[in-house]
This record gives C-alpha cells, sequence and structure tokens, in this order.
C-alpha cells in the first residue's frame, strides 16, 4: 500500500470514471442546462419550464400535476407494500423445507423483462372476463368486471358503488392495478436480500431470547427487526429510487394514457413526442431534486459504514 | 433464523437437537399449529406465479382457443395443444435474429461491466488518494439518474460517432447507432453506479492482513487483483453478473433508441414491436415473451446459490 505512486489509484479509476462522465455526469450537467432554454433549447427562457410543472397550464396534453401526484403514490404504495411483503416472505420461508421453491416462484418475476410482463398482465386484466384471469375471478366472486388498466374511476365506486364517482386523483383504480405489477416485479428483490440478512443474524442471539421466555412476535419485533433494519434500509432505498424512475412499466401497459402518466413518462413525452425540450428537461430535474432526500440518507449509512469498517 | 418455534408440548429440546427431522414424524398437533404458515406461504408463491403460468399455457394452445376461452381451459382440453405459435414466432417475425442480438449485446456487454467496475470498485476499497469518499459518493449518487434523462446527450455523440463500417462476424456498425461494440460500452456505463456500489462494500469486506502480506512478498497490485482480489469475491461477482445480465437482456429504452435497425434488434424491441402492431393478438405475443423470458430464468436458477451469498456480502455488512 505504501510507496505506491500518486497517480496509480487514478488509473485504476480511469476507464470507469472516463464511462460515468460522458454517459452521466454529462448529460445530467446537460440537461440542467436545457430546463433554463425553450422548446427547441435555443432561447433563455428562466424559470417558465417550471413554472409550467407548477401551474400545470396543459393539463390535456401534459398534465404535470396528475403526473407528480401520480409518483407520490408509486412511492408510498409501492414501496410500503413491497418491502412488507418481502420481509414477511423472507420470514416465513426461513421456517419451511421447501424454501428454494418457494423463493423461486417469488423471484421469478423479476427475470422477466417489462415487455413481457406487459404481454402478461394485458392478458390478466383483459375486460373479457371468459380470457381475462383477474375478472374471471372477480365476476365468479359476484363482482363487477371493469377495465383495469383504463377504469380511472376511485377503488371504492368499483367495490361497493356509493361515495363520489372520482377521487381526486391519483385514487384511481387503473394506478393501483400498475402499481400491483410493480410489486410483483420487486418483492422478489426485497425478500432474496431481507432473507440475506435474516440468515446473517446468529443463532446464539435467538436463542438467548427464547431462553428469556420471549414468545416468536417479541422475537420478530425487539430482536429481528432492530437487526435487520440496516438491510431493510437498503432494500427501501432502492424501491424508493425505483419508484422514482418507474418509467417502463407505465409505458409498456398504457403509456401514460388515462391518467396513468408518471413524471418520468411525462418527460418522455415531452422531451420525446411533443418537442418540448425546456419542459421535457425541466421535469427531469425535478426527478433528480425529489431524489437528494434519499442521496442523503445513503451518504449518511455509507459514512456510517466507513466508520465502523 | 432456521430455527422453529415449536408448540407446546413438543419440547424445545427436539427442535433444537433435531431440527432436519422429517415432519411427518412431528406429532399431529405440531403440524396443524404450523399449518397456518404452510397455507399462507403456498398461497403466496402460487398467486406470484400465476401470471407467469397463464402466460405459459396460452403459449401452447390454438389462436381461436386464446381468443375465446382463459388459460385454465387447458385442464379440460389437454390434448388440444400445439406448437404453432412457437413456429409462428421464430420462422415468420424475425425473432431467432432478435434472440441472438440480444445474446451479443448482453454477453459482453456482462463481462465488460464487471471487469471496468472492479477496477474501479478496488481502487476505492484499498488505494488511498485524495478526495476518495467525495468521489465514491458522487458515483453511487448517480444510481439515481433515471436514463431517459441521458438519451439526447448519448445519443448526439452516437451519432456523430457512428462508424459505417460493417462489424464481422456478428453485423451492424463498428460503432455509435445500431452497433454492438456502442451498446456494450452505454450498457456498462450505464451498470458502473451499482456495480461499484455493491462490489466496493465486499472487496473492502475482504480480511487486511491478505493484502498485507501479498505486497510484503513483492506482489504488484494487478498481481493481488487478479490473484486474490477477483478469486475471493466470487460469489459478489456471480450477484452483480445475474443483475447485469438481467438488466442488459431486459432492457427495452438503450435498445429503442440506439437499435434501431432490424438487422440488430434485441428481443425487447421486437417484442415491443409485435405488442404495438398485434395489440390484442395474444397467440403471438405469449410464445415471443416467453420465448424471451428463457435465457433470463435459465441464468438465475444456474446461479442462485451465488446469487443469494453475494447479496448478503453486499448488504448485511452494513
Amino acid at each position: 500500500m505504501i510507496g505506491r505512486r500518486w497517480w496509480v489509484p487514478w488509473l485504476w479509476l480511469a476507464p470507469g470514471l472516463a464511462l460515468l462522465v460522458v454517459f452521466l455526469i454529462y448529460p445530467v450537467i446537460d440537461t440542467f442546462r436545457r430546463s433554463f432554454l425553450d422548446g427547441k433549447s435555443e432561447d433563455f427562457v428562466g424559470l417558465d419550464n417550471y413554472e409550467f410543472i407548477i401551474n400545470n397550464p396543459n393539463p390535456l396534453v401534459a398534465d404535470t400535476h396528475s403526473a407528480l401526484l401520480n409518483n407520490f403514490m408509486w412511492l408510498t404504495v409501492f414501496t410500503v407494500i413491497t418491502v412488507v411483503l418481502g420481509l414477511v416472505i423472507a420470514v416465513l420461508t426461513a421456517r419451511v423445507r421447501y424454501e428454494a421453491v418457494a423463493k423461486s416462484a417469488i423471484f421469478i418475476p423479476m427475470a422477466i423483462s417489462f415487455v413481457a410482463a406487459a404481454v402478461i398482465w394485458r392478458f390478466m386484466y383483459e375486460i373479457n372476463a371468459d380470457i381475462g384471469t383477474v375478472n374471471a375471478v372477480v365476476t365468479s366472486a359476484g363482482l363487477e368486471r371493469t377495465a383495469w388498466l383504463q377504469d380511472t374511476g376511485a377503488p371504492q365506486t368499483w367495490l361497493t358503488d356509493v361515495g363520489p364517482d372520482d377521487l381526486p386523483q391519483p385514487f384511481q383504480i387503473n394506478n393501483f392495478s400498475l402499481i400491483m405489477v410493480g410489486v410483483w416485479m420487486w418483492t422478489g428483490f426485497a425478500m432474496i436480500v431481507l432473507s440475506a440478512g435474516l440468515k446473517g443474524i446468529s443463532t446464539e442471539v435467538l436463542e438467548a431470547a427464547r431462553v428469556d421466555g420471549a414468545n416468536e412476535w417479541q422475537i420478530f419485533s425487539r430482536v429481528i427487526l432492530p437487526i435487520l433494519s440496516p438491510t431493510i434500509v437498503v432494500v427501501a432505498t432502492t424501491l424508493v429510487i425505483q419508484a422514482l424512475k418507474k418509467f417502463d412499466l407505465v409505458f409498456v401497459l398504457t403509456g401514460g394514457r388515462f391518467d396513468t402518466d408518471v413524471v418520468a413518462t411525462l418527460f418522455f413525452k415531452q422531451f420525446f413526442q411533443n418537442g418540448e425540450f425546456g419542459q421535457g428537461a425541466a421535469l427531469a430535474v425535478v426527478l433528480l431534486l425529489f431524489v437528494v432526500p434519499v442521496m442523503v440518507i445513503g451518504i449518511r449509512r455509507f459514512q456510517f459504514q466507513e466508520e465502523t469498517r | 433464523m432456521a430455527r422453529r418455534n415449536p408448540s407446546a408440548g413438543d419440547g424445545t429440546a427436539t427442535a433444537a437437537t433435531a431440527p432436519q427431522t422429517p415432519w411427518l414424524s412431528r406429532p399431529l398437533k405440531w403440524v396443524s399449529a404450523r399449518a397456518p404458515l404452510h397455507l399462507a406461504l403456498i398461497a403466496l408463491a402460487l398467486l406470484w406465479s400465476i401470471p407467469t403460468l397463464a402466460l405459459l399455457a396460452s403459449s401452447f394452445r390454438e389462436p381461436t382457443a386464446i381468443a375465446s376461452t382463459g388459460w385454465w381451459n387447458i385442464i379440460k382440453e389437454p390434448f388440444d395443444l400445439t406448437l404453432g405459435n412457437y413456429n409462428e414466432v421464430l420462422g415468420k417475425r424475425g425473432m431467432e435474429r432478435a434472440f441472438f442480438n440480444s445474446l451479443i449485446i448482453t454477453v459482453p456487454a456482462t463481462a465488460l461491466s464487471i471487469l471496468v467496475a472492479s477496477f474501479t470498485a478496488y481502487a476505492f476499497a484499498w488505494m488511498r488518494f485524495p478526495g476518495r469518499n467525495a468521489l465514491f459518493l458522487i458515483v453511487v449518487a448517480l444510481l439515481v439518474v433515471p436514463v431517459q434523462m441521458t438519451i439526447i446527450p448519448v445519443l448526439q455523440l452516437y451519432v456523430d460517432l457512428t462508424v459505417e463500417t460493417k462489424l464481422p462476424l456478428v453485423g451492424g456498425n463498428l460503432f455509435g447507432i445500431n452497433s454492438f461494440p456502442g451498446m456494450w460500452v452505454a450498457h456498462t456505463a450505464y451498470g458502473i453506479p451499482f456495480a461499484v456500489f455493491l462490489l466496493r462494500n465486499f472487496f473492502g469486506g475482504l480480511p487486511r492482513d491478505l493484502f498485507e502480506s501479498a505486497y510484503l512478498d513483492g506482489a504488484s497490485d494487478l498481481g493481488v487483483f487478479f490473484r486474490i482480489v477477483l478469486p475471493l469475491s466470487l460469489p459478489a461477482l456471480a450477484a452483480l453478473a445475474i443483475f447485469q445480465f438481467l438488466w442488459v437482456w431486459n432492457d427495452l429504452l438503450l435498445a429503442l433508441i440506439l437499435m434501431g435497425d432490424p438487422s440488430v434488434r434485441p428481443m425487447t424491441v421486437q417484442i415491443q414491436t409485435l405488442v404495438s402492431s398485434f395489440g390484442t393478438n395474444y397467440q403471438v405475443l405469449t410464445a415471443a415473451a416467453f420465448i424471451s423470458m428463457i435465457l433470463p430464468l435459465a441464468v438465475f436458477f444456474a446461479l442462485q446459490r451465488y446469487f443469494v451469498q453475494g447479496i448478503l456480502a453486499g448488504s448485511v455488512k452494513g
């Protein structure tokens, strides 16, 4: 370690850093610049593009408020359900002998491309109850079938026929349908990482708790959860980043129609389809700003890890 | 965590000393106490498998059957299965070529990204230089940049750099648009933040003594890297290989923008084209989607043991 020439580390870093500068760092700076320019990236327009996002003047073409709310929905519902399910499954599978089989069944969706997932779920959500699995189940339970990906009504209107026809966005049936597909795909990730964390807890600790007379719930909540919390933070952070960047699923399943746009799909639409470079870039910058709190948590965690190494 | 909770009367000693006893030999009471656990788990596993099973079942059914009845009718009509959908997809719609294109993109891109990220991660883990921590934080922070955001500058760069010499053996341009090397470099770059994050954690966890004795014996950095660090990090490298393979294989966005030409199109773009032109023509889509899943699933099952260990290495330490 000692006596290494000063430039040696940089030689090792060079290929990776060079690629990062070209493919990630420069584009981020360029996007930031474009967010202050007009639709053709020619004239300086100050904060107009950000005002566009806040004031939402053209909701029929680009509904920025709806996209922001939908993203918030993804951020909360998707992350919470996926982490909790992943944790429950990780804890349950650790207690059975067919652990590998059960884990594989849950993990498989993770290996499926978004395009294949779109085929699968268009099929599952098909309106015709003779073909669509979800509607077949729903109708055989005596409920009304619906077009799961198009239905912008609020969930309770489908269930009970009472209440307002439309709750304010983003509480739409089709949003929940999309989020459930996301949960289906990412639960495997949460489960695998959390169950690896579980395996790392020494059996002596658990035995000691049992000897002291703790029941299973107490062991879970007072021993397992605290030890596992760093891993839970890793999983939750990854999922939050996923939720913020969510693009593929929405793009292939609804294309953002029926009020299902999220910030990333709206950015794509403005930038690549509507030729509004400035507005698109501003949306991308907003996406990056959302990520700052996540980064701060990540940095704290990293520093903690460095100190305890 | 492997220890179970024995119900009253079973005796803790049995569970503690003989956790491998087959459940059949256990008292009935113990089985019934665990029944809810098994039911919940099996129900979840089934629920998670149904969409994929539905796709698999449908891909073997006649087009008329797919359009009129649900996939669950496969039980009633087990002899009406057909390979026709697969024939149609593989034969007429360029899917075979797309499969190989996916392979040509994915394998080198995975290998290259692991190699480059290993170099970077090694420097971050075991070398001292000014600004090391700040630089590492920047690399990790780049995890959150959405790929869509980088598309315009990268596309412009690639258009400028396009070399229209045909690449021998695999076809496509030498570099830039519609080029396999272009895709390898791009996927490597986008994979670096996660790869460096995972590998630095793992490399950093290797025992310090190992390095010190090797350096005392006069080993060079390269020698230590290839003879000690990489072999010892095999689980982490395997985990990374699976992730990277899945992500590159399943990528749609980059391929859509950089690989538009039908001769270099990967599976994802091909299926996306089918989806838009045959919106409700399920028989073609089901077979195509399933073909695209086969290789990632095979890779997952082949490497899943390493995969779990590798993840363990990256996350538990924290």
